[in-house]
């Protein structure tokens, strides 16, 4: 009862902190040779700035092995006859060989899962979650900034750190790094796991869905490298430090 | 909003915060040459470790229905070097050593007179093809007591006719699925299939599933794990 009582207050003070309340814990920065004030606000937490670049290392890692592991058999159908569906150049690959590939791929999965649990977990414990959590309430607010972006509508109003569009793209990034380690763990112990190898469609459509898996992930970070050239430097920095200048939704 | 903070004060703090993230940098460690081969196999190391700790000894795999078949034909032939080593079929026989009571050669007729069992389970390679086939054979744990086999041991090792080799963990040689397996498909073994006896570990994954056994041999140390576990892939592999 007392661990549930004092999570409870936990929470609530995490999330009086964090929850649209970015405004309220934004601070005033003094240059006191020019007399310029700006503003920041500590946008990312310590633990999702070290999950972010430990996954972001771990992610590379686990599709250049796994295009490398790929290659032994490029294929979903039989082995015979094979027909082989695609074939990338080995420059993309990582691990050289089929073994060594395993080697990298058995490695930093449990990196890979590793931040995610621990993202996971502090995001849940903490409330920051409300930040980047894709709901219903978000719904109207799509189609606007598809507007924006793509067909230079004017910019609609923002209320919390994230958009909703934005929302709608790290809520499907957390539900395909999820996808990834089911349709993992169904391709690495169909046995073990047969439960979930049965709840996919059997071991060939485990393999099938893991390589999708990984293409849903690369168009999330095809699209998230676009938008973090265009927010600029300042909005980069944030992922190193946690602190963001000037961000837009102060000025509005 | 508090007052106003100094912007050199603002630079420590986003300074310190950055550097809280040095930590990464120590996954550089798997860029340096000679780092990384040790690294990648405690890592390996680490995944058999879990594998083991998933491993259930009673969890049956999947056995599949008589339509659900690779038909023969297209279940694919995999060897490393041969693919018939010419065993001389007449006169073959199993020789038995290490941790055994009753070391020796066994014939083919002997573990034929075990109880056999016939199951339809799925083969899959480490490099990403599987097959459905059809196996019969003994039991490798009701061999293992026919010869006394110390089941406290470790492992089994298996050498073959083409100078492969193997090794099992004992609780997988103790599965009830784990064979050795002189049917496929209802027929005698083919020679590329391994005649006269190969392994058939359902749990394991088909570099594990050794043809052409010439001897078996129960352990405590492994002096080599298999011929490609030795070349750096997984020693455990289980599915």
């Amino acid at each position: 009862m007392w661990a549930i009582g004092k999570t409870r207050a936990i929470r609530t003070i995490i999330r009086s902190s964090c929850e649209d309340s970015l405004k309220e814990n934004a601070v005033l920065i003094e240059n006191q040779k020019t007399g310029k004030t700006t503003s920041a606000v500590y946008e990312h937490p310590y633990i999702v700035r070290l999950c972010h670049w430990l996954n972001t290392i771990a992610l590379f890692v686990m599709i250049g092995s796994g295009l490398q592991i790929f290659r032994a058999f490029p294929s979903f159908g039989a082995k015979i006859p094979e027909k082989t569906l695609v074939n990338w150049p080995k420059s993309l690959a990582l691990g050289g060989w089929l073994g060594g590939a395993l080697q990298w791929h058995l490695t930093f999965m449990w990196i890979y899962l590793g931040t995610g649990l621990l993202y996971f977990g502090y995001q849940i414990f903490s409330g920051n979650y409300r930040q980047i959590l894709f709901t219903w309430k978000d719904v109207p607010g799509v189609w606007p900034m598809v507007r924006h972006y793509f067909f230079f509508g004017p910019k609609p109003v923002q209320h919390g750190a994230y958009n909703p569009l934005q929302k709608q793209a790290y809520t499907s990034a957390i539900i395909l790094g999820v996808l990834s380690v089911l349709t993992g763990l169904a391709v690495w112990k169909p046995i073990q796991f047969s439960w979930l190898a049965w709840l996919i469609g059997g071991f060939h459509w485990a393999r099938l869905w893991h390589f999708l898996t990984m293409w849903g992930i690369l168009a999330f970070v095809a699209g998230h490298l676009i938008m973090v050239v265009l927010h600029g430097w300042q909005n980069f920095a944030s992922m190193f430090t946690g602190w963001k200048k000037d961000p837009d939704y102060l000025s509005e | 909003m508090q007052s106003p903070i100094e912007s050199r004060k603002f630079k420590s703090t986003t300074r310190r915060e950055l550097l809280k993230l040095t930590p990464l940098i120590a996954l550089g460690a798997f860029a340096v040459p000679k780092l990384q081969e040790p690294l990648l196999k405690s890592g390996l190391s680490f995944s058999d470790w879990m594998s083991k700790g998933l491993f259930r000894r009673h969890h049956l795999a999947t056995t599949f229905s008589d339509s659900q078949l690779t038909p023969l034909d297209k279940f694919y032939v995999n060897t490393y070097d041969v693919d018939d080593p010419e065993v001389d079929l007449e006169h073959w026989t199993l020789k038995v050593g290490g941790a055994v009571q009753k070391a020796g050669d066994y014939t083919l007729a002997s573990i034929q007179a075990l109880p056999k069992f016939t199951q339809n389970t799925r083969h899959v390679c480490v490099e990403g093809w599987d097959v459905i086939g059809r196996f019969g054979g003994a039991r490798l744990s009701d061999f293992l007591h026919m010869i006394g086999a110390d089941t406290s041991a470790r492992f089994i090792t298996v050498r073959c006719a083409d100078d492969y080799y193997e090794s099992l963990d004992m609780p997988t040689a103790l599965h009830p699925q784990s064979l050795l397996c002189y049917e496929m498909y209802d027929q005698p073994l083919t020679r590329e299939h391994g005649a006269p006896l190969r392994l058939r570990i359902p749990t394991k994954i088909g570099y594990k599933q050794a043809k052409y056994i010439t001897s078996l041999s129960v352990t405590n140390v492994l002096k080599n794990v298999g011929y490609w576990e030795d070349q750096g892939y997984s020693d455990y592999y289980s599915l």
